[in-house]
């Protein structure tokens, strides 16, 4: 089933991209062919399999909450684009 | 030459003292002079850095020090976090950034007394397989330079064949080290999930990606995975196990041993002259004692679409940290206009990620998106259990398996970047180890019309010394690995 046009724009949006018109119809054609590939997956019988997320079985590794050597504020700082008075500066998010 | 000797071979003669690493620092960074503006298998050297580290390491072994790479010159594939040195993965994003500490693979290289000589051209974020989708240039071959060198880590391995570096370090999370090892004629080890810490790696696939090793030969695997392998607090998915002597366990018979043969990685379309080449190293097997098992692994067409989604899904996420926030470009006009921080942010990755990245994070967001996660995600991760299972009862019979590495040697550059599928479909040889999360090595196995071709020993999980054994048995039996390109 083929993206439409603002299928592609809502999950940009969702992925926060900006894309131009000319990419919009591009990534439609080209993701439409691979998700046709993907549907090759429909073939296989999945009834009752659990599914795998990760390759090793393990939850909730856990260590002591001591605290450790890290980043001094201006090595943490120190690729920021733009900093101010020691913290990372942003557009104001909040009116 | 000094820049040809492989590691086992440059570590006798530092330790006999007819080579110093300042010696030969100087002779891999004079062909890099000479070599590296035809291959571009680097995208910075850090010459200065690289000889202040030599000497150290000739001063550390003139006291008597015997750390197991000291003076080793190294490479590094760029998603690798290196303190000091620029790493960019490639990508137009992080030109400039400078991580304030070392990825845990590379500082235990530096406890060992490895020299690093620079950082490695590969895809974008590692993601693709020819180095084609960098943001900089791409790597060529250096066994016919109209070629590709493979992906994602090719600069690592063409750095390795070209004789740019002694071995390389590169990650894998479909084959990005196996698949430029095999195009390069060189070795590529790919370790089991959570055998080598990830920390410090830039983050692609998270339930797939591994770091491991490039050399001309098995043995140099062998010695550079002894370093990298071993738990870290700092990842919590490494695993706490014991590293065997991977170098000391190296024989060159294979008594005994089971050899599987899955018959779905044979024929189907490929290169004849790659499956006869695989064929033959079999019967070299054989000969060397193994025994051949046949047998199927009847989910191994699946492996290919359940690996895109459910790798570009974890991208998706992973990408996220690209905010253009705490590091990376920010689109700057967008600051001082009057836009919000959405559409900075948005501004920003539009400007920062190359084509490839774009498309799979679109990939990866659509399929975990509201309506499609259950068609799409979690439909690939039931397959995946499929896939591991039949790696499962692959290893139940066999102590490791041997099949071709990609269906054809290397391509030209430019036959494949308008038609993805073709360039995802060189990789249904390499996909369905990461999934399973075992080991696997490629190797040379010959040539067709002066291109090497690669074979992949493939073992279970945290089985890297077999795998390395069955390598190096074969390779001790035969001469491809001597072979070197003209450069």
């Amino acid at each position: 089933m083929p993206l439409s046009h603002d299928q592609v724009l809502h999950i940009a949006e969702l992925a926060r991209l900006t894309i131009s018109e000319e990419e919009t119809a591009r990534f439609a054609e080209q993701l439409s062919d691979i998700l046709d590939y993907m549907d090759k997956l429909k073939s296989v019988d999945t009834t009752d399999v659990a599914p795998t997320a990760h390759p090793l079985a393990r939850q909730n590794v856990t260590r002591e909450d001591k605290v450790r050597p890290s980043l001094s504020r201006d090595e943490a700082l120190a690729n920021a684009p733009q900093q101010q008075d020691g913290f990372f500066q942003v557009r104001r998010i909040l009116e | 030459m000094d820049f040809q000797l492989t590691i086992h071979a440059a570590l006798d003669r530092l330790r006999d003292g007819s080579l110093s690493s300042r010696q030969l620092t100087e002779s891999l960074l004079q062909r890099i002079a000479d070599t590296d503006d035809t291959i571009k298998a680097y995208l910075r050297v850090d010459g200065e850095g690289a000889l202040r580290s030599a000497e150290e390491a000739d001063r550390r072994r003139s006291q008597g020090e015997k750390a197991p790479l000291l003076g080793i010159p190294l490479a590094l594939k760029d998603v690798i976090c290196t303190k000091g040195i620029e790493t960019t993965c490639a990508s137009r994003f992080l030109q400039g950034f400078t991580p304030p500490y070392d990825a845990t693979v590379v500082a235990r290289l530096k406890e060992s007394g490895a020299v690093i000589l620079g950082k490695t051209n590969t895809d974008e974020f590692a993601m693709g397989s020819s180095t084609e989708n960098s943001s900089y240039f791409t790597t060529h071959n250096p066994w016919d330079v109209t070629r590709v060198p493979g992906g994602s880590s090719g600069g690592s391995a063409a750095a390795v064949a070209a004789d740019e570096c002694l071995g390389a370090l590169g990650t894998d999370t479909g084959g990005s080290i196996r698949q430029p090892a095999a195009f390069c004629g060189v070795a590529g080890l790919k370790p089991t999930y959570g055998r080598v810490s990830r920390y410090g790696l830039v983050a692609f696939a998270s339930s797939l990606d591994q770091a491991g090793p490039l050399g001309k030969d098995v043995t140099d695997c062998a010695l550079l995975l002894q370093t990298m392998a071993g738990y870290d607090p700092c990842d919590s998915t490494s695993v706490d196990l014991p590293v065997p002597d991977y170098y000391g366990a190296l024989q060159p018979r294979l008594d005994g041993v089971r050899i599987g043969v899955p018959r779905e990685y044979f024929g189907n379309g490929m290169q004849p002259e790659v499956e006869a080449a695989v064929r033959d190293a079999l019967q070299v097997c054989r000969e060397l004692g193994a025994e051949l098992v046949d047998l199927s692994m009847p989910y191994t067409e699946y492996a290919l679409p359940a690996y895109y989604i459910i790798s570009s899904a974890e991208a998706s996420a992973n990408l996220a940290r690209f905010d253009g926030v705490r590091y990376g470009a920010r689109y700057d006009d967008a600051m001082r206009e009057a836009a919000d921080i959405i559409e900075t942010t948005s501004k920003t990755r539009q400007q920062g990620f190359g084509d490839e990245v774009k498309r799979r994070i679109m990939l990866g967001t659509y399929t975990l998106s509201a309506g499609y996660y259950d068609a799409y995600y979690l439909k690939a991760q039931q397959v995946r259990t499929l896939i591991k299972r039949d790696f499962d009862q692959a290893f139940s019979r066999c102590d490791a398996l041997i099949v071709p590495t990609t269906p054809t040697t290397a391509f030209r550059i430019g036959e494949r970047v308008h038609d993805m599928l073709q360039m995802y479909l060189g990789d249904i040889f390499t996909l369905g180890l990461n999934l399973a999360g075992t080991c696997g090595i490629s190797i040379l196995c010959g040539f067709a019309d002066g291109l090497p071709i690669g074979m992949q020993v493939l073992g279970g999980a945290f089985e890297e010394a077999t795998i390395l054994n069955v390598a190096y048995a074969y390779e001790q039996a035969t001469a491809w690995h001597l072979q070197t390109p003209e450069l």
